[in-house]
């Protein structure tokens, strides 16, 4: 039975958890395990961060100076260290957020996540499913002189990309029309 | 009303403009601001979700609306505020239609839709039916020339709506919807032969359609979103990898 929690996992399933981190980061210092709360909130969906992994990126994120940890301070959990974002983290994140990613099928994982945190930062998340339409029609431009001037059997390949492609455009598109209800939600919550 | 203070486009190789073009009907607005350009010899979808305003768009370019405000120019001329007239005369000689349904004469046969254009321009009975007549083999529908279109499958339709939108040798072609009602196999073979044609003919197209596999066809997309065109020259495309 394909459950709906296994359902988001596999959506999920390739979302970059630094990155992921270094954008809940650009809200607001705070510490890892509200980062790992917030993350299981909005991403996790049926797979919970585990806590190793976010302290391990966090510190792998420090090491690289994308973010900066404060002293520890005294409270309840393993680690009460104040994270934030460098100038450096945050230019990383930004050049991430406004690139489209290569368009292939099922990349509704790193859209959503992509969406989902624009609106929560109050970054343009239209322009940005904009940008992922126009490199998705782009590649759908370059299949369909495939399958133009390719055989039947080149044809049937891109095909197969062609409407997968489709299918993600839908759902940018669809997202699109939602932007409003979904900033509201993400911004309430 | 029409802004004075814009200046003529240059028409270095633009044939066909819109500029801040606003349109509504009764109280609610179809176009709000949408600028376009158009180059000769590009094949350009406009996209966008129902509502959103592309038809509209395609109306005010083909000179079928007129715009409230903003300016159409078309090969150096002003469209927007010629006399309907001229207009007229334009879309007879200069624009070439294919739309969703609806376009062709169902009891006239094939040959004869596709000389509807060229008698309307006065050209001889005798050539337009030549000229007519050769157009079935690129379309496909050698044996269908005396049939009745009214008898046609909609596939076999659309393409002769296509010859028929080019056998006048348009300078541009505004296709709204053309695989709107037809299945995806029989959709590719018409923009198969849209395009082609267009090609072969070096004429502009202007194509309309919510289908992304219809706009890949085209050399170039622009949205249309709330009345207003977003260029895809002003989305930033590189790709993270």
């Amino acid at each position: 039975m394909y459950t709906l929690s296994v359902y988001f996992g596999c959506m999920l399933r390739g979302v970059s958890v630094p990155l992921t981190l270094l954008g809940l980061l650009e809200r607001q210092p705070t510490h890892g395990y509200d980062l790992k709360r917030d993350y299981d909130t909005y991403f996790g969906r049926g797979k919970p961060l585990p806590f190793g992994q976010v302290y391990a990126t966090l510190s792998r994120l420090a090491r690289d100076g994308k973010v900066s940890g404060g002293d520890a301070e005294p409270g309840a959990g393993p680690d009460r260290k104040r994270y934030a974002i460098t100038e450096l983290g945050t230019r990383e994140f930004d050049a991430w957020l406004g690139h489209p990613i290569e368009p292939e099928p099922h990349l509704q994982t790193l859209l959503f996540t992509k969406v989902v945190l624009a609106l929560m930062l109050g970054r343009p998340a239209d322009a940005y499913l904009d940008a992922q339409r126009a490199a998705h029609v782009q590649r759908m431009r370059e299949l369909t002189e495939i399958k133009r001037t390719g055989g039947l059997m080149e044809a049937l390949l891109a095909d197969h990309g062609l409407f997968h492609l489709e299918a993600d455009l839908r759902w940018i598109d669809v997202t699109s029309a939602r932007l409003s209800a979904l900033a509201e939600m993400v911004r309430a919550s | 009303m029409n802004s004075p203070n814009m200046p003529a486009p240059r028409w270095r190789g633009c044939l066909i403009e819109a500029r801040d073009v606003r349109k509504s009907f009764g109280q609610t607005p179809a176009l709000a601001g949408a600028s376009l350009t158009v180059t000769a010899g590009e094949i350009v979808a406009v996209m966008g979700p129902s509502g959103s305003g592309k038809s509209t768009l395609l109306h005010c370019l083909a000179g079928i609306y007129q715009p409230d405000t903003g300016e159409v120019w078309f090969n150096g001329e002003r469209l927007d505020t010629s006399s309907d007239n001229r207009r007229t005369e334009l879309r007879r000689t200069a624009f070439g239609f294919v739309f969703q349904f609806g376009q062709l004469v169902p009891e006239l046969t094939v040959v004869d839709n596709i000389a509807l254009p060229l008698l309307l321009n006065r050209v001889g009975r005798k050539s337009a039916y030549a000229r007519a007549g050769a157009w079935l083999p690129r379309l496909g529908l050698d044996e269908l020339g005396g049939r009745r279109t009214g008898e046609l499958s909609g596939g076999q339709a659309q393409r002769v709506a296509v010859a028929r939108a080019l056998v006048a040798q348009p300078k541009i072609l505004f296709a709204d919807e053309p695989t709107g009602s037809l299945d995806t196999l029989t959709g590719e073979l018409v923009m198969e032969l849209l395009v082609g044609l267009a090609r072969e003919e070096a004429t502009t197209v202007v194509l309309v359609t919510h289908d992304a596999r219809v706009a890949a066809y085209a050399d170039r997309e622009v949205m249309v979103r709330d009345g207003k065109v977003i260029n895809r020259a002003d989305i930033h495309v590189e790709v993270s990898r």
